[in-house]
Formats: structure tokens, sequence, C-alpha cells
């Protein structure tokens, strides 16, 4: 093995322009794996993130409802050609909207293990209206200090605190963008219809989530207030859940319905449609800059045929003085694996610097998160994919030259030199 | 390894001390119309300490039985016996092995790698042999690298040596595992006749002294008429 890897180094190192031209290119396709995933999976985590510090990981909802649906055969009955039939089957599924007995519903939910947090919220829609404008909205009604362990609200305050709120029954929670479009300020107060009758309540913190839908409708009032203004004295619109291990949130979900006999819908469910196309940039992504590993690996195939070709004889005279077709398919494999190993070191540092200069790129989104600058992940699995990525092709374009450099017989060889 | 391959050959069939022996050799090159019967039965021995001279017309099939004897090339029929075997079949790792630790080749062109430098190119039969430690290498190859003098320059690039000393360091490597066989194509063909007369002594001195079966296919009747004996050879045979 070390004369073959020292013949494999000498045999490449004689090619250097061409052996450089192939470890740039394995370098850069890792390296663009690396960074592309980094970011990709970068923005999808900082989603995920952002929807569970919002909506939790499981919102248990709608109590389930058996029942025998009738259908009636309308058409046939109308033009009274055929016999009226009346049919009743087992249907699937109905719910009752909201949930019923919410106190028994969270006994019931902090029984499982996974779960953190229960928060129970009142949902209702709402006319806000301020000095200036009136908005239509949705209030949320919380615990404030359970609905604090099951999201980031906390956190996403910008203006003003939770202690204002908390103090207060009249304290309310706008998200920026309502705020912004009514005009409103820290400290102001707002006029909230609902049920037929008007309160006023101040704006005691402002937050943003960064979801647009959200910042732009939710109003955070104590859950009691929320009671009287929209004239719900008993249940719950849902149950927010937070878990330990939030990627757990569809089992989780499942055993939730089970015990409570409410629908459960877990982050994964809910929020399928943004992840199916997070899932399908990650993909076109990787498929774009895998070419680029793919053309690396054109390169690497090109340099080790051009070296079996200029090294025809030198492969003669080594099997002629013992060294074995294997020996030979070795050598050449080993020049692939040794630009690979080159290519892979460099390309995930070159991958690493990259993420860390685009870390710090700025950037404003704003829609279905916020940020002011690219968000990145950094994840082993990043570099294992791209190693792999780049190894299997590599060395399927190193074994085929290796191959052929093998098979060649070395009389024909020497007998052509000779000539 | 085939079953024919693995026949032993009979102890009458070794006498005197014969290196390599091969009987009814044919060999046919080329495909379709242009196939050539090259070899026609040939049967032939060489012996230790002794040079063989094959001579012939070009195409008369000097090389095409050397690369056969040195099992290089498979023939389509006919039997080719190196230490008691037959091997004129055998699978190409019996051969490959063989060939390392029983044969060496002088060609016409010294086919030395060029990335390497004489010394690591006289050691690299050695190194696959695997037999000696890397410093008895080493040793084994300065010492032959100075038996052919080129002691003062082993450690030159092949690149860097002139075409005599390249075949001396070709010499070397062929002597480098201590063979029982040296087969040479035309080994002094591509030299000056200075140079050639300095290789083909140094290649039979040293191959004498190790008692040696050297096998020399030439154009040179200078050559040739040094050796121990001359076969003719015209289309395919022994004349």
């Amino acid at each position: 093995m070390q004369t073959t890897l020292r013949i494999a180094l000498r045999f490449l190192l004689a090619k250097r322009r061409a052996m450089m031209m192939s470890l740039a290119g394995i370098a850069f396709g890792v390296g663009f794996i690396v960074l592309t995933q980094a970011i990709t999976a970068g923005f999808q985590t900082f989603f995920i993130q952002t929807i569970l510090g919002a909506d939790g990981a499981i919102r248990l909802e709608d109590k389930n409802q058996l029942s025998d649906v009738p259908i009636e055969a309308e058409a046939l009955t109308k033009d009274k050609k055929g016999p009226a039939v009346s049919i009743k089957v087992k249907s699937d599924r109905r719910y009752i909207e909201g949930v019923s007995e919410p106190r028994l519903q969270i006994e019931a939910i902090r029984r499982i293990p996974e779960v953190t947090g229960i928060s129970e919220v009142l949902r209702g829609n709402i006319t806000v209206q301020s000095a200036t404008r009136e908005e239509s909205a949705q209030v949320f009604g919380v615990n404030l200090d359970a609905h604090l362990a099951v999201s980031d609200l906390g956190k996403q305050i910008v203006l003003g605190s939770a202690a204002d709120f908390r103090e207060s029954s009249a304290a309310i929670m706008v998200g920026l963008e309502l705020a912004e479009r009514l005009k409103v300020r820290l400290g102001d107060s707002v006029l909230i219809s609902a049920a037929g009758g008007s309160t006023r309540y101040r704006v005691a913190a402002i937050y943003e989530t960064g979801v647009r839908d959200i910042d732009r409708v939710r109003i955070f009032m104590q859950i009691g207030e929320a009671r009287l203004l929209l004239g719900r004295p008993f249940g719950a619109t849902f149950l927010q859940i937070s878990l330990r291990d939030p990627d757990r949130a569809r089992e989780v979900a499942e055993l939730a319905s089970a015990l409570t006999d409410h629908r459960a819908a877990s982050w994964q469910d809910r929020e399928k449609v943004w992840l199916s196309v997070f899932f399908f940039f990650r993909i076109l992504a990787a498929i774009t800059v895998f070419t680029i590993v793919i053309v690396s690996g054109l390169g690497m195939f090109n340099t080790l045929a051009m070296i079996v070709m200029e090294k025809t004889k030198e492969i003669a005279i080594l099997r002629s003085m013992g060294f074995t077709r294997r020996d030979i398919g070795t050598t050449f494999m080993l020049q692939g694996a040794l630009v690979l190993a080159a290519g892979l070191v460099l390309g995930w540092v070159f991958g690493a610097l990259c993420t860390l200069v685009t870390e710090s790129y700025p950037i404003r989104i704003r829609g279905i998160f916020t940020t002011d600058h690219v968000v990145v992940s950094w994840a082993w699995s990043h570099y294992i994919w791209a190693g792999l990525a780049a190894s299997v092709v590599v060395m399927v374009a190193s074994w085929i030259p290796a191959r052929r450099a093998a098979r060649m017989e070395p009389a024909e060889i020497i007998r052509g030199a000779s000539q | 390894m085939s079953a024919t391959s693995q026949t032993q050959q009979p102890a009458s069939s070794n006498p005197n001390g014969v290196a390599v022996r091969c009987q009814k050799l044919t060999r046919y090159l080329g495909e379709g119309e242009g196939r050539v019967h090259v070899l026609r039965e040939v049967t032939f021995e060489a012996t230790r300490s002794t040079v063989t001279a094959i001579v012939g017309p070009s195409g008369c099939g000097k090389s095409t039985l050397l690369y056969l004897l040195g099992l290089l090339d498979r023939p389509e029929g006919g039997e080719i016996w190196i230490g008691g075997r037959n091997l004129a079949q055998a699978d190409d790792e019996l051969r490959t092995a063989v060939r390392n630790e029983h044969i060496g080749f002088v060609f016409q062109f010294h086919f030395l790698l060029p990335e390497f430098s004489a010394l690591e190119n006289v050691m690299l039969p050695m190194q696959k042999l695997g037999r000696l430690p890397r410093a008895a290498m080493q040793e084994r190859a300065t010492k032959l690298l100075d038996s052919v003098g080129l002691g003062a320059k082993t450690h030159r690039l092949a690149t860097q040596l002139s075409g005599g000393e390249q075949q001396r360091v070709a010499i070397a490597r062929a002597l480098a595992n201590q063979p029982s066989i040296i087969l040479a194509d035309e080994p002094t063909g591509n030299l000056d006749v200075k140079n050639s007369a300095l290789v083909f002594d140094l290649l039979t001195h040293l191959a004498k002294a190790n008692g040696q079966a050297i096998v020399l296919v030439t154009h040179n009747p200078d050559i040739a008429n040094k050796c121990d004996s001359v076969r003719p050879m015209r289309d395919g045979v022994f004349v």
C-alpha cells in the first residue's frame, strides 16, 4: 500500500495543473453544498423557531364528535323517477368548535411527560378603533404566565413590558403591524368592540413575532377580560402546548387527541405548506450545487484518464516487475482519493468561511419571519453530506480510469512502444 | 489458479538448472483478416548462468516469445515451465507473483518511472516483493547501482540521466529481486556502440555472477556473437 501510495502521489504531482483544477472543483463543490445547506437549513430552522415561538408545538382545538350522517339522494327524489333513497353512514369525524372543559383537558395532557407547558386561549373576532383608524382584528385571551411558557411572547415584546400587561386587566398587547396601522403607541388607548359591546383598553406592550399574519391581527389580553368582552364565560378556543422536543409533536399530538377526544394539530401539520416550500428550496439548492460536484467529478475523471493514457508505459513496466492489476487499480483510485481528501478539507474550510461571511450579510426579510441578516445553520450533517456526495462522485470518476489502467495488457503496451 | 497451471513438472524435465522452458508455444496476433500466426509450436529452454541470444528478422516472433517466457502474454497453445510449474494458462495473480520473484526484464526503452530517482526505481520490485526491510532494500539498490557504475547518481531522477545510464538503471532494476531469469528485449537497441558494449557486458557479467539465465533478443550480430548460444528464428520457428 505504501508503495502504491507513493506511486500515486508521484503520478499525481506530475500533472499538477490538471490536479489543481480537479482539486479546486471538488473544493468549490463541497464548499457550496455546505453554504447552501447552511442557508436553506438556517432559514427553515428560523422559520420553525418563529412558528413554535408564536403558535407552539401543538394546538388542541375542536372537540371530536362521532355521528351518523344522513346522505339523501336528492337528485333522485327531486325528479321522482327513481326510488327515494336515504342512507345513513358512520361518518368521518366532525368537530364541535373549541375546547370544552379546558381544565380537564389540561390535566389530561399534563400527564404526557413530553409536555412542558399548556396555555388556554380564548380567541374572538373584534373591531379595534384608535383615534385615527378602525381595523378588524382578533383578540387572544390568555393567562400570561401560562402563555409565556408555551411561546416566545416575552422575547417578542419590542415596546413596553409583560409586567405592565400583567398588572392591569385593561392592558392589551398589540402586534407591531397592527399598532402601525392603527397609529397607536405605547400607553395609547383603543376601543375594542365585540359581541355588541365596546370596552376601552390601554396598549401596555407591542410585540413582533415576525409573522405578518400574526402581527397585524392579534391582540393579547387577559383571559378573564376576554371572556367578558366576547361574552363567552366558559370553554376555550384552543390549548397551545409546548414540548421538550418539538420534533416529536406529531406523535404527542396523536396521544393528546386520543386522551382528550379533541383534534390536535402538530406544527408540522399546521405549517405543511411552508415546510414543503422550504424542503423544495433545499432540494433545488442541493441539486444545483451538486452539478458543481458532478463537473468536478468529470474534471477528476479527465485528469486520471489523461494520466492513464500518458502512463501506459509505466503501467506496463510496473506490471512486468510484479505489480498486480489490483495494485495498478489501487494506484489510480488512490490518486482520486488523495485529491478527494484534499478537496474535502479545502471545501469544508471554504464552506465554513463562506457561511461565516454570509451569516453577517445584511438582508431584510419580513412576512413569514423577521430578520435583518442571512440566517445560517451550523450542522455537522451538512459537512458529512457534502463529503459523501463528493466522495461518491469522485470515486466513481476515479474508478473508471483505474479499471482501465488495471485491465491494460503489458505485452501489448511494450510491443507498441518498441515498434 | 487452474488445474493445468498447477501441474508439477516431472523431476526429469528440469535438468542442468533449466530456469525457463517452453514447449510447443503457439501464438497468434491481430484479429480477423489481420490475424498472424506469430509462433508455431516453439520449444525452447534457457539454463542458469548462460546467455542465449534469439536473433532473426523483424516480425519473426522473437519479442513475442520473450513476452510469453516472461509471462506478460498468454499463448494460444503450449506450455511454459518456470520453477517446476506450468504457468502458460495460470491465473494473473500467480503469473504476476512469478514475474516479481523470478523474472527480470530489460527492454529496448528503459521504461523507468520518470518521477522516481534511480535508487527508487531499483527499489520498486523489492518493495513489491516485500522480503527485505527498507534499509536493506536501499542498501541492495545502492549496491546494484554501484555495480552498474551509477553509485554517484543514485538520487538523480530518471529524467536527469543519459540514455545509457537509464538503461543501466533498468539492468539494476531487473536484478533487484535476484531473479532466476533475465529477459532482455533489444537492451542495446537504443544505445550507441560504446554504451551497447557497456550495457551488454554489465548485464551478462552480473547475471552470470548470480547464476541467472539470460535470454536476449537482439538484431546486433556483435552482441549475439558474444552470447553462449544463438538461436535464430524465422517465421515463428527456430531454424
